[in-house]
């Protein structure tokens, strides 16, 4: 892999740019491999960059029906943050935030990383409670977290409406500095060009369409579009479309995949220093480094795979912006779009083994996956290598759902984003 | 948004109601005398379907009456609404990326009106009623 | 108007573009990378460069507006962006000297070291250089409004073919809507001044149709109105602007207005976009669409220069160069296909006096910030030889058509690439829509009519043919991704996408770099990823990736078309939801009377709800305690009418609690009441309240005000779905009825005189007795029951009745003392009793077991919902957290809600969390802080000490019982 560096980028520059290898190969699937991944997208890939690099594991092929990064890696709003209140929350995306800040050197990519801090909003006493109710748990666990005043708020993000005479006041917040944003195609691309580089096979326009099972019900291989191949051992990061793979394998989820959209304005200059989120009023927002606001919408009320949802949804958004944000009416929705969140009853991701012997699973990341990326890929890599769940995803288990041990992170009605 | 034809009220805006998950999922009839899988598979588990999907709707902000509809998933089509404990009705399967036969290229309607299917007005008794999702 | 401070000439009809023109200004513009001059493309809503900052006075400033969409207005000022410190010079130009540097994706290969450097250095310098305009920083003073429309047939696009379809349609009576982005409907028919049809000059024609439309009742034409968004079932979105072209608007007009219309039908003539050229220096101020050259000269009266020259690879732009040339500019057509396709269209061209070199390609251009002349050279001849130089001072470049096939996309029809067209043309229909005319391909103008006539029928419902007779339409072209000569290094950058700076070598250099994906391609190179979107430049930038691919355009596939077409301001889609229309705004019978005596009030759900009544002096501790003293010594009066309330009413009324419920109510007698709570299937509480038997078949249950709704829907959802042969009917009573509490032990006092036809005595009435009588001679449904912990009663009276009882209590209870309390003491006196609120308490993760109320569920009762899950493995661990109480060992610091919980504050992080406190209150009662807290085991812990967190660090605190006055119970039987 040829190294990216300023003294590459300025000598490629002086040669007109012809020297660039390929970020990744594309190539045929081979009849076998040690581990297939279903699912080209940020888990996925970074699951097998981690398989190659930290477990040795490099006859791996990450099989993709489409284009790698397409789903929700590329649909997202990107916001970081690991301030959850239950401790395996905390665990897997405090994980991630780590992997997260040394992540542009790891992978020799640019994931543009930028820790501008997020901000939750309380409007009212209830919310007051629930987020100090995060701050004092995520000090405890050694995650920053903190208080702020309206004022401070204000400071922190001086275009926020804190007039005390809207219809939901900003009363406090809570800030983690350390959340922030990042590059969301970068991720996938990089995750793909370090784990390519390690002699990961990452196929494209690749879908799986069965599974194969040995005498003893074990995964013996998958079934693609583009041949069959043998495999002890399948991990399916599938995202939305998770149900859909598992089904092939006989097996039902507790999952439902429900469309999420979000949406852009046209690029203005730096404006919006931070990323603002308000559970209550429904508010998502932050700046992208190319000057657009980046904004997150809900999700329509019914399972769809259309990657498209209802305009009422994004008007509804609109409007709790406009209310925090009144200088941002003038401004225009460029772009708007829809993702398929998988969602489980605790709206905790599912990372781990299922009935079938070899096949693992990693899904249910619903409205919040992008920022748990790395650490997602890191442990469902050691899982896969292991045969046995890594410390941090152990309580991620499909069995929770029969013993009652949830992961509600709904709880103090915060809700995932 | 989508247009929902109630079979109670006729077609209006999906913000009229309230979608309630996954039809025909039968509350077991003795919740004790099966196993936690088993109880956790009717909480939880969901066939979650890329195409027909059987679902229940709560005309909230109309006649406030629960009935169930065939959707398809991918292009969102309402395919049919029946009553609340009429059998789930046939329907052609709407095979991915293949129109419906009013379609033409670029010259014509897709959308058939829904058909609503069932007697409205008094809910059958039946277990095949419909299920909680919590 | 004024353009960067110079006084601007414009008449009525002019935009900002065709204003800028006439004064000669091309310049107007920087673009987002290189800080490139630019000036202006097109003359419509496709336009990538010319975009400026708009001071309409007021605070009324947008970013980023098209030029060619801004209309005339007196006193608008106008302001280029995007430079510093000026339009002219701007120092941001270095970036094209090292553009070299900036190739597409550098930002991901540098700027990783340091670490820090990235967000301190790096990444706020990029965000400086990037954006393009300044976001307004004062509210913005406009309104918007929202609208819902059906309509029969909603047109789409007013140009021939949609005129066509809105004439057909309307006639059968259909109810059509014809939106159409611009000012004035017409379409491309706005700059023809030479066809003809059915025998009439195309303005002629125009004229009649439009005024024929406005005649007839059934149609509804929108002009100014962009449908920007296709969604399911035929729901499009259209945004009309209604203000911004008039110079002094009617204070009372909303600025814009969002349509939402459910169409059974939907015709799409969304016309098409002419194709620049790729060619080195194709960005030069002056260079212009062939066809928005014909638009000024025809539409807007406007020469861009005196001496044209026309580059073209297809016939269309033989009409451009024809009829500028009429308007007396010098013009010269440079064609790229040999002259043998070229036929009678450049003979008829020659002979009107222009010169036509084809068979030629474009090597570059020359000027400054204006174009100055363009560089061609024979494509058959050794091409480096001998460029010639043609001077001009305006270009007008044609690469063929493009069909606006965004909004047929976005409603998820397939679509179909179209060799002959070379162009993605409408496939399959999904939802009820058709197309017709340019944005299917069709291009000639008589097609476009009888194409648009026929589906505007056929959507009506009706079959119906009917031929125009017009002239003749040039079409034609030859597909181009980069004119020949311009495809290797030296010549210059040839642009592709022109707002963002993308070039024909930046999509060859993704393609080498492995991203085969157009998607990718878009997103590695952020190709029509700009304000425009893309419009003229995504067919070009597929070709060109399809050539690098060594694919056909087919398979390589187009870029998913997503809602907006163009850019809708925040505004209008927000609507008139500000402010206090944000969201709806509940309020009690009795709230004006607490408005009117200094309550503070606090947001519950929709609700406002007094939350205390400071007296003159006092703050919330003081008003607080002085409000549980008098409960508890006197009596209080509390406004409880947020409470959910429903009626169960029916022969299996006791039957189907005892399903919704923990607790058994089959026999519970009349006129009592019991404290109920009911759980989710999974086994959590959902919520609470008091269940009163008020006959065998009637029950009056109460929920909290949060839950009221949910409730609601719970029962019925069970009644209706799982149930439903029980006889049960619910009706929701809760905006019935006005909740009066009167608690302490003076309320009987207060309350006997004025009852009638009840005996508050004991027997008839005692703690959870429930009787219906009348209270100040209005009937009412008296409960005697306490959140309190003190004898109380509530009074349930007619809602329109709420405020005058409340108010005769009032009178009444002066002499007792009587102190209206709110929601803050409330949650005191409850908590000094150990009460939970579902919700603060809880939070969707509790079972009755952990908050001590497991003895609620009937022994020998049956299923209900939720029993089932509560014997799980985790809902019967020992580790559960239970409900506490907890005494600050200090016995003065009030712990904050939402603190935490520790064993031992010296371990190292992650410390291991017992719990968490739900509630905490001084106590006036107790005289000393009280707090209630779920903590793992909590209730083997009494007497021991734990350690929550406080904003300083930890507090020692000591695990007691849940319940910290009158332990026993006995106030309440007074």
């Amino acid at each position: 892999m040829r190294r990216f560096s300023l003294g590459t980028l300025v000598m490629e520059a002086l040669a007109g740019h012809k020297g660039w290898e390929r970020q990744w190969r594309s190539p045929e699937p081979k009849a076998a491999y040690d581990v297939v991944i279903v699912g080209g997208g940020g888990h996925g890939l970074a699951t097998a960059y981690y398989l190659a690099k930290e477990h040795g594991i490099t006859n791996v092929a990450v099989l993709e029906k489409g284009w790698i990064g397409g789903g929700n890696t590329g649909r997202n709003t990107t916001i970081i943050r690991s301030n959850y209140l239950q401790d395996e929350s905390a665990a897997i995306y405090e994980h991630a935030v780590r992997l997260w800040e040394g992540l542009s050197r790891e992978l020799n990519y640019n994931v543009m990383f930028s820790q501008r801090g997020v901000m939750m909003l309380a409007h009212n006493e209830h919310d007051v409670r629930s987020l100090k109710r995060h701050v004092y748990a995520n000090r405890l666990y050694g995650i920053d977290n903190e208080w702020l005043s309206a004022a401070e708020a204000k400071a922190f993000c001086p275009p926020l409406n804190i007039a005390p005479d809207i219809r939901y006041p900003v009363i406090g917040a809570a800030l983690q500095r350390r959340g922030g944003v990042a590059r969301h195609d970068a991720v996938a691309w990089g995750y793909a060009r370090g784990a390519d580089a390690r002699g990961v096979d990452i196929i494209e326009n690749c879908e799986v369409t069965g599974f194969r099972r040995g005498p003893d019900g074990a995964i013996a291989g998958v079934e693609t579009t583009r041949g069959d191949i043998a495999t002890p051992r399948v991990g399916v990061v599938a995202a939305g479309h998770s149900s859909v793979v598992m089904a092939r394998a006989g097996l039902r989820m507790p999952l439902e995949s429900f469309p999420l959209q979000a949406l852009v304005s046209e690029p203005v200059k730096p404006v919006f220093p931070c990323v603002v989120m308000s559970n209550t009023v429904h508010a998502y927002i932050s700046q992208s480094d190319k000057g657009e606001l980046v904004i997150g919408a809900g999700t329509d009320q019914y399972v769809s795979y259309s990657q498209q949802g209802g305009l009422h949804i994004a008007t509804h958004t609109l409007e709790a912006i406009c209310e925090l944000f009144p200088q941002f009416s003038r401004m225009r929705m460029l772009r708007s779009w829809g993702g398929i969140v998988d969602v489980t009853p605790d709206r905790s991701p599912i990372i781990g083994a299922t009935p079938i012997p070899g096949l693992y699973v990693n899904c249910g990341w619903g409205t919040g996956g992008f920022k748990a990326t790395p650490g997602s890929g890191h442990v469902f890599a050691h899982t896969i290598a292991k045969g046995e769940p890594h410390a941090i995803n152990a309580p991620f288990s499909l069995d929770r759902f029969r013993t009652g041990h949830l992961i509600d992170e709904a709880a103090a009605a915060a809700v995932a984003h | 948004m989508l247009l929902i034809a109630c079979p109670h009220c006729g077609e209006r805006p999906e913000i009229e109601f309230r979608c309630g998950g996954e039809a025909h999922i039968a509350r077991p009839a003795d919740p004790g005398a099966i196993d936690d899988a088993a109880w956790a598979g009717f909480l939880f588990y969901r066939t979650n379907p890329k195409g027909v999907h059987a679902e229940r709707w709560l005309h909230a902000h109309g006649c406030g009456r629960w009935f169930n509809a065939l959707r398809d998933t991918v292009s969102d089509r309402m395919l049919a609404t029946y009553a609340m404990g009429a059998p789930r009705p046939e329907v052609p399967s709407p095979l991915v990326g293949v129109p419906s036969p009013l379609a033409g290229e670029g010259q014509g309607g897709g959308k058939p009106p829904t058909a609503i299917v069932g007697s409205p007005p008094t809910p059958n008794p039946s277990p095949q009623g419909g299920g909680e999702s919590p | 108007m004024r353009f960067d401070g110079r006084p601007i000439e414009a008449y009525a009809g002019d935009t900002a573009a065709s204003a800028l023109l006439a004064g000669g200004i091309h310049h107007v513009a920087r673009s987002f990378k290189y800080h490139r001059p630019r000036g202006i493309l097109s003359h419509g809503s496709e336009e990538p460069n010319a975009l400026l900052t708009v001071d309409r006075g007021g605070g009324r400033i947008e970013p980023n507006s098209r030029a060619t969409c801004i209309e005339a207005v007196d006193g608008l000022a106008l302001a280029s962006q995007n430079h510093w410190p000026s339009l002219g010079f701007d120092l941001g130009a270095v970036n094209g000297l090292l553009s070299p540097l900036f190739a597409a994706g550098f930002y991901y290969k540098t700027f990783m070291w340091p670490r820090a450097f990235w967000e301190r250095l790096y990444e706020p310098a990029i965000r400086r250089m990037a954006g393009l305009g300044r976001a307004p920083a004062a509210p913005d003073p406009d309104r918007y409004q929202h609208r819902h429309a059906h309509c029969d047939v909603l047109v789409i696009g007013a140009g021939p073919a949609g005129l066509a379809a809105a004439l057909a349609a309307s006639e059968s009576g259909a109810r059509v809507m014809l939106a159409d982005e611009q000012a004035e409907m017409g379409g491309a028919l706005l700059h023809d001044v030479t066809s003809t049809i059915d025998g009439k000059a195309a303005w002629d024609w125009l004229a009649e149709v439009i005024a024929e439309l406005g005649r007839r009742g059934n149609v509804t034409l929108l002009s100014r109105t962009t449908a920007f968004g296709y969604y399911n079932h035929n729901h499009v979105g259209l945004a009309q602007r209604l203000t911004d072209h008039l110079s002094a608007p009617h204070a009372d007009l909303p600025r814009e207005r969002l349509w939402q219309v459910r169409a059974r039908e939907v015709v799409l003539a969304t016309g098409a976009h002419e194709r620049p050229l790729v060619f080195a220096g194709n960005d030069r101020p002056g260079i212009m669409l062939a066809d928005s050259l014909r638009a000024y000269v025809n539409r807007y009266g406007v020469a861009p220069g005196r001496r044209a020259v026309i580059a073209t690879t297809g016939a269309s732009a033989y009409m451009a160069a024809a009829d500028l040339k009429a308007a007396g500019l010098e013009v010269t057509l440079v064609d790229v296909r040999p002259e043998s396709e070229c036929g009678e269209d450049m003979d008829a061209l020659r002979s009107v006096g222009c010169a036509v070199l084809a068979g030629h390609t474009v090597l570059g251009s020359r000027g400054g910030k204006r174009v100055a002349g363009l560089l061609v050279a024979p494509t058959d001849a050794d091409l480096s030889a001998s460029p010639r130089l043609l001077d001009c001072d305006c270009v007008g470049v044609s690469g063929g058509w493009t069909p606006a096939v965004h909004l047929f996309s976005q409603s998820r029809g397939r679509l179909a690439f179209d060799g002959e067209l070379d162009a993605f043309v409408p496939g399959a229909s999904v939802q009820a829509e058709r197309s017709a005319g340019a944005c299917r391909g069709t291009y000639r103008l008589a097609t476009c009519l009888e194409e648009g006539w026929a589906a505007g029928a056929a959507a009506a419902g009706g079959r119906g043919e009917r031929s125009f007779a017009a002239s003749a339409t040039r079409v034609g072209f030859r597909p181009t991704r980069i004119l020949p000569g311009c495809e290797g290094s030296g010549r210059g950058r040839a642009f592709v996408d022109l707002q963002n700076d993308v070039t024909a070598k930046d999509i060859g250099l993704a393609v080498r770099e492995g991203f085969r994906a157009i998607e990718h391609v878009k997103r590695y190179t952020t190709t029509g990823m700009a304000t425009d979107q893309g419009k003229t430049s995504n067919m070009t930038a597929l070709g060109l990736a399809a050539a690098a691919l060594d694919k056909p355009v087919a398979a390589v596939g187009t870029t998913t078309f997503r809602p907006p077409y163009t850019p809708v301001t925040f505004g209008a889609l927000a609507g008139p939801s500000r402010g206090r229309l944000f969201d709806p705004v509940r309020t009690t019978p009795i709230h004006d009377w607490a408005a009117a005596h200094g309550a503070v009030f606090e947001d519950v759900g929709l609700w406002k709800r007094a939350r205390y009544f400071p007296r003159s002096g006092e703050d919330m501790h003081a008003a607080v305690a002085r409000e549980c003293r008098a409960v508890r010594a006197g009596v209080g009066i509390f406004d409880a009418s947020t409470l959910g309330k429903i009626e169960v009413v029916g022969r299996d009324a006791a039957e189907f609690l005892d399903r919704i419920y923990v607790n058994s109510f089959a026999r519970l007698a009349s006129s009592r009441c019991r404290y109920g709570l009911m759980l989710r299937e999974d086994g959590y509480i959902l919520d609470d309240g008091v269940v009163a038997r008020l006959a065998a078949d009637r029950f009056h249950v109460t929920t909290t005000t949060g839950g009221a709704g949910r409730v609601l829907q719970h029962m019925e959802d069970y009644l209706q779905t799982e149930w439903p042969q029980l006889e049960v009917y619910l009706t929701s009573i809760t905006e019935q009825l006005a909740v009066i509490a009167l608690q302490g032990p003076s309320a009987r006092e207060l309350l006997a005189p004025l009852v009638e036809g009840i005996d508050l005595g004991g027997a008839e009435l005692p703690h959870m007795g429930v009787c219906e009588g009348a209270v100040c001679g209005i009937p009412c449904r008296l409960f005697r029951v306490s959140f309190t912990g003190e004898a109380g009663f509530e009074l349930n009276v007619a809602a329109d009745y709420g405020q005058g009882v409340w108010e005769a209590l009032v009178e009444r209870g002066a002499a007792l003392g009587i102190t209206p309390y709110g929601t803050e003491a409330m949650h005191v006196l409850r908590a000094e009793k150990g009460f939970i609120i579902v919700g603060q308490e809880t939070d969707g993760t509790v079972t009755p077991d952990d908050v001590g109320l497991g003895g609620l569920i009937g022994k020998a009762k049956g299923d209900f919902v939720g029993k089932r899950s509560l014997q799980r493995p985790d809902l019967v661990s020992p580790r559960r957290r239970q409900l506490v109480g907890l005494l600050t060992h200090d016995a003065q610091t009030v712990l904050e809600e939402g603190a935490q919980i520790v064993a031992d504050p010296a371990q190292p992080r992650p410390k291991h969390m017992l719990g968490h406190v739900t509630s905490s209150y001084w106590s006036t009662a107790c005289g000393r802080p009280i707090a209630l807290a779920l903590v793992e085991a909590g209730r083997a812990m009494f007497g021991k000490t734990l350690f929550a967190t406080t904003t300083a660090g930890f507090i020692d605190v000591g695990v007691c019982a849940p319940v910290f006055y009158d332990a026993k119970g006995e106030r309440v039987h007074g």
